[in-house]
């Protein structure tokens, strides 16, 4: 499952508008191979729309480009075999089949008809492999829809990382996730993040300090700092938009 | 689909305990798939054909030919979430192809069929009979013309991502398109009366109740081989990525399928099983006109299915097969309340029942011989609210 090569994102003057308003707003992002990047910013920053946009759910301009392959203009299907993957804020599992039938249908985008046609008699070994690194291992034979929100969670990554995606988007993993559960997902990203470019977009502070390798934040649609988490935490514009708020709240 | 822990019951045991394998039940897997369809068999074989009357028998044959339909839609609506309402227009494309040759045969070689001669207009076969003359391409026709329709159709409409109620309402409109069209080419299909009075199927008289069993037997037999297939369709790979695409088409998508082209295939075999339903219902009754095709029947179609169970294997064929019969006895007792009734029972099936009869089923089944299943039932019932609803709308 180790992909053949690591690749980073660049992102340049990309730009989303709805309807008039502009939600993201000529932004550069350039995540290096094998990073952790964390996106963070106010409510309403176009975090998510600039995921929605690399991985074309919405129409952007501007560029975007995943090793040498340009994603901006191809098909939401497309991107995703090009080792795009990603996760949505709310957890979207496939709630009426198994934990392992949902990592079988991840691991399969490129199955011919033939193999589609017949059934599955066995675990595949990247679906067990995956089992053990999001750690549910035991509960393969169960519907992913009786599974914990955090398990959700991990299931999904899990869904990515069979899939062989190479750049994985995940859009607030953690949220509503008990701290063990958040430290078990920080260990995953670790995990994963050896041989693929990690981008997180997350809200919560302590989690962000832990495991982030750099941050970027983003306001009202265009970047507003970005560096070393101690870095961005040490620029007053940013401690004025977003971290002085919510450390404060934190306190 | 709000349905989720009782339809889920199903489609989990059915694909996921043959993988893990690990649930050590004492009567399960092949064993009682082969059990299932040698007791199907049986009834269908041996204890219908002794019991009924010719009459009651060619009745069932009739009430098979729905079910077969069914047996699709359990597929397209059931597995794959595409409500549609104009199964009527596959299962008559079927039914056409199936009595144009038969009505070419009855008339003999070079002959018009009756009812072109009693119009008089014609003093030649129309140039797109002609073909339907060879069994050899009136046969095939039957089950490929509904399916190359259907991927024409599907084609359009599932890339353009139309779905939900526009897709039930779409796939009704080429019902009722279908029956304008027949009707107003009297001349040639036949107009409202369709084509009837079919009196010979491949050199057998119709007329002679021994051949009419011959008939029931066919219909008993390819319902048979289509549950069959239906079974290895849920069960594949293919059958998972269905549900999967019907339960969230644009998380599919993010995995890098089309799901058009997952959603396609479905619609098209569903088609196809149509056809050949149509196919065989023009022997066992002996006409196929508009009335026979049109919305009402394809709505009739899809009233059996969701009583029946839809995300079932046998649920739909069950069902159709007791709603036909419930319309059969029901309206000749009472005639006019019998569309209320079937609505009324839709409604309630699809507010209060949205698994259909099949979900109490498995959820006895669950409650006896896996307690550990009906508590994971009950506490998902009892869950969060809140949780429930934004997993719904996530999907
Ligand atoms: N589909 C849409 N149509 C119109 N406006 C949208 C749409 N999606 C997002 N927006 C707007 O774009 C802005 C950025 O949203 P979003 O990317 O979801 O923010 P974040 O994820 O950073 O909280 C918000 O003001 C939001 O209301
Ligand atoms: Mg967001």
């Amino acid at each position: 499952m180790t992909g053949p090569q690591l690749d980073g994102l660049c992102v340049r003057d990309l730009r989303v508008t709805f309807d008039g308003f502009t939600a993201v707003d000529g932004v550069d992002l350039d995540v290096p191979p094998g990073d952790i990047r964390f996106l963070i910013g106010p409510n309403g920053a176009g975090k998510t729309t600039l995921v929605d946009a690399v991985t074309g759910l919405v129409r952007a301009t501007g560029s975007a480009r995943f090793g040498d392959r340009e994603l901006l203009g191809r098909d939401v299907h497309r991107i995703a075999r090009l080792g795009i993957g990603r996760t949505f804020q709310t957890a979207s599992v496939f709630e009426e089949l198994t934990v392992v039938q949902n990592l079988d249908i991840a691991a399969g985008a490129t199955r011919s008809w033939w193999t589609l046609a017949r059934r599955r008699h066995r675990v595949p070994d990247e679906v067990a492999a995956a089992l053990e690194t999001i750690g549910l291992a035991d509960r393969g034979d169960q519907l992913a829809g009786a599974l914990a929100h955090g398990q959700k969670q991990w299931l999904e990554i899990g869904m990515l990382l069979v899939s062989d995606a190479r750049l994985l988007l995940l859009d607030e993993p953690v949220a509503g996730m008990s701290h063990e559960e958040r430290d078990a997902t920080g260990a995953l990203l670790e995990t994963v993040s050896r041989d693929r470019t990690v981008v997180v977009i997350e809200h919560d502070m302590d989690f962000l300090r832990r495991f982030a390798r750099s941050v970027t934040v983003l306001h009202a649609g265009k970047v507003l700092s970005e560096g070393t988490v101690a870095q961005v935490q040490a620029d007053p514009r940013v401690q004025e938009v977003y971290l002085g708020v919510d450390t404060a709240s934190e306190a | 689909m709000t349905a989720a822990p009782l339809v889920g019951t199903d489609p989990a045991s059915a694909a996921g305990t043959p993988a893990g394998g690990r649930r050590g039940r004492r009567f399960d897997g092949p064993a009682r798939t082969a059990a299932g369809f040698a007791l199907g068999a049986a009834l269908l074989f041996a204890v219908a054909p002794l019991t009924l009357s010719d009459f009651r028998l060619s009745l069932l044959a009739k009430y098979l030919c729905v079910a077969m339909v069914a047996v699709g839609i359990g597929i397209a609506w059931g597995r794959g979430g595409m409500l549609t309402l104009g199964q009527g227009v596959f299962f008559g494309l079927g039914g056409y192809a199936m009595a144009m040759h038969l009505k070419l045969a009855d008339a003999g070689p070079g002959e018009l069929p009756d009812f072109m001669q009693l119009y008089g207009q014609l003093d030649e076969l129309p140039l797109w009979w002609r073909p339907f003359a060879s069994p050899w391409i009136a046969l095939p026709a039957t089950v490929l013309l509904p399916m190359a329709v259907a991927f024409g159709l599907g084609s359009l409409v599932f890339r353009r991502r139309v779905r939900g109620a526009y897709f039930a309402i779409l796939s009704q409109a080429l019902a009722a398109a279908m029956v304008i069209l027949l009707v107003g080419q009297q001349g040639t299909t036949g107009g409202t009366n369709g084509l009837t009075d079919i009196q010979g199927f491949f050199g057998y008289d119709l007329d002679d109740p021994v051949n009419q069993r011959m008939v029931y037997f066919i219909i008993a037999a390819s319902l048979l081989a289509l549950l069959a297939l239906a079974r290895q369709l849920i069960r594949s790979r293919y059958g998972e990525l269905l549900v999967a695409v019907r339960d969230g088409e644009e998380r599919v998508r993010f995995l890098g399928y089309d799901p058009a082209g997952v959603k396609l295939v479905g619609y098209v075999i569903a088609a196809g099983m149509a056809g050949l339903a149509g196919a065989l219902f023009v022997p066992a009754v002996g006409i196929i006109s508009p009335a026979l095709i049109g919305i009402v029947p394809s709505i009739e179609f899809v009233i059996g299915v969701a009583v029946g169970g839809r995300a079932t294997l046998l649920g739909p064929v069950l069902g159709a097969v007791a709603v036909a019969w419930a319309r059969t006895a029901l309206s000749e007792r009472f005639p006019g309340t019998w569309t209320y009734l079937q609505g009324l029972l839709f409604v309630l099936v699809v507010a209060f029942l949205p698994g259909g009869l099949a979900s109490l089923w498995a959820l006895a089944r669950q409650r006896r011989s896996d307690p550990a299943g009906a508590r994971w039932w009950r506490r998902s019932r009892a869950a969060d609210p809140a949780e429930t609803r934004t997993e719904v709308s996530a999907a």
